[in-house]
């Protein structure tokens, strides 16, 4: 199989998942989901996977770790989350800074 | 036939408000999934059927890090798993049967939820909910759409930042989230893991390791942290209590 048909693949079945989750949830009677455990448990696999995320995108290249552009512009954003900027301002600031750490050739 | 309340217009204005902050930063994910290597086609279909902001990030974040198609399917279900508990919340209050149910179900993220129960009246929580759902699904795609475009024109990801931008915007959608200090800790923990597992793993995999991070303090610490309330900024994110009210 192509790496494009590979990703069209997850594409949809990526998306189709995300919907289904969506419906379970109106299907299933409501106290299934009430337990306090469950709706904790799901809200701190969201905070794991993007706080991962956040640490993968800034650190990793391919399978190794690097310091480079990104982590000047990770922590403009931060500031920039701080003084409780919007969300679209914090990413043209964090990719304005990589940007511009770059062209100075400052960091890689 | 009836005069609309006046907590139906309050509803209705929020709903725009919230639409319109939400969709505009469309753009940013447009972008960034074409800098990830989908081409634009296939940006606006994963918005289209996926229509979940975190779930969508996570899906070109794991992408863009070289995991495989099953990493990303993984990782974009997981951070929607939340979304189920907001179907439960909102099917008793919209009460709806047939293919409207499957149209709120595709429409249930965490700002339609917000708006809606954040409402007094049962007709102010449904138009909340319609109003807001439908506004952002709009503007969202049409704004990912622009956004892609644009991604596309500008070349080399790197030159404008556009790598950083991904970390950039994982942080913003994860802010909202860590103002309970036990989710503070998961989300340094998994951070930690991911960066460890990162030189041993195949990608996209340490993101996934993660998780069980979240997944031991949240089934093994009683009484801490509040629950799945909606958060943070994208489809899939704003807070019940502050979120909504700083985007309107």
């Amino acid at each position: 199989m192509s790496p494009d048909l590979m990703l069209w693949i997850a594409i949809v079945v990526g998306g189709l998942a995300v919907y289904a989750i969506k419906l379970v949830g109106h299907l299933l009677p409501e106290h299934w989901l009430a337990e306090p455990r469950v709706a904790r448990t799901a809200a701190l696999v969201t905070v794991a996977l993007l706080a991962a995320l956040v640490a993968i995108q800034t650190f990793a290249s391919g399978q190794g770790l690097t310091v480079d552009a990104r982590l000047p512009a990770l922590v403009v954003a931060a500031v920039a989350l701080v003084l409780r900027a919007p969300f679209l301002l914090v990413v043209v600031l964090g990719a304005g800074t990589a940007a511009l750490v770059r062209a100075l050739g400052w960091m890689p | 036939m009836a005069l609309i309340s006046s907590a139906v217009r309050l509803a209705r204005r929020e709903a725009l408000g919230v639409s319109v902050a939400t969709g505009l930063y469309g753009v940013s994910f447009g972008a960034l999934s074409v800098a990830a290597g989908l081409s634009i086609v296939q940006t606006i279909v994963l918005s289209l059927i996926m229509f979940s902001g975190g779930s969508q990030f996570a899906f070109v974040g794991v992408v863009a890090a070289g995991g495989g198609g099953p990493a990303a399917v993984a990782t974009g279900a997981l951070v929607g798993v939340r979304n189920a508990l907001y179907g439960a919340r909102m099917a008793p209050l919209l009460g709806v049967r047939g293919p409207r149910r499957l149209l709120a179900a595709q429409l249930t993220i965490d700002e339609s939820t917000a708006v809606a129960t954040a409402q007094s009246e049962q007709r102010a929580v449904r138009e909340g909910f319609w109003w807001t759902g439908l506004g952002i699904y709009v503007l969202w795609n049409s704004f990912v759409a622009l956004g892609a475009f644009a991604g596309n024109a500008l070349g080399d990801p790197r030159t404008w930042g556009l790598d950083a931008a991904a970390a950039a915007a994982f942080l913003a959608l994860v802010w909202a989230r860590l103002a309970d200090p036990v989710a503070r800790w998961v989300g340094l923990g998994a951070a930690v893991v991911a960066l460890a597992l990162t030189p041993v793993l195949p990608a996209g995999l340490p993101v996934l390791a993660a998780a069980a991070v979240a997944v031991v303090v949240g089934w093994v610490r009683p009484g801490v942290a509040r629950p799945a309330a909606p958060a943070a900024d994208a489809p899939g994110d704003e807070d019940t209590d502050d979120g909504v009210r700083s985007a309107t």
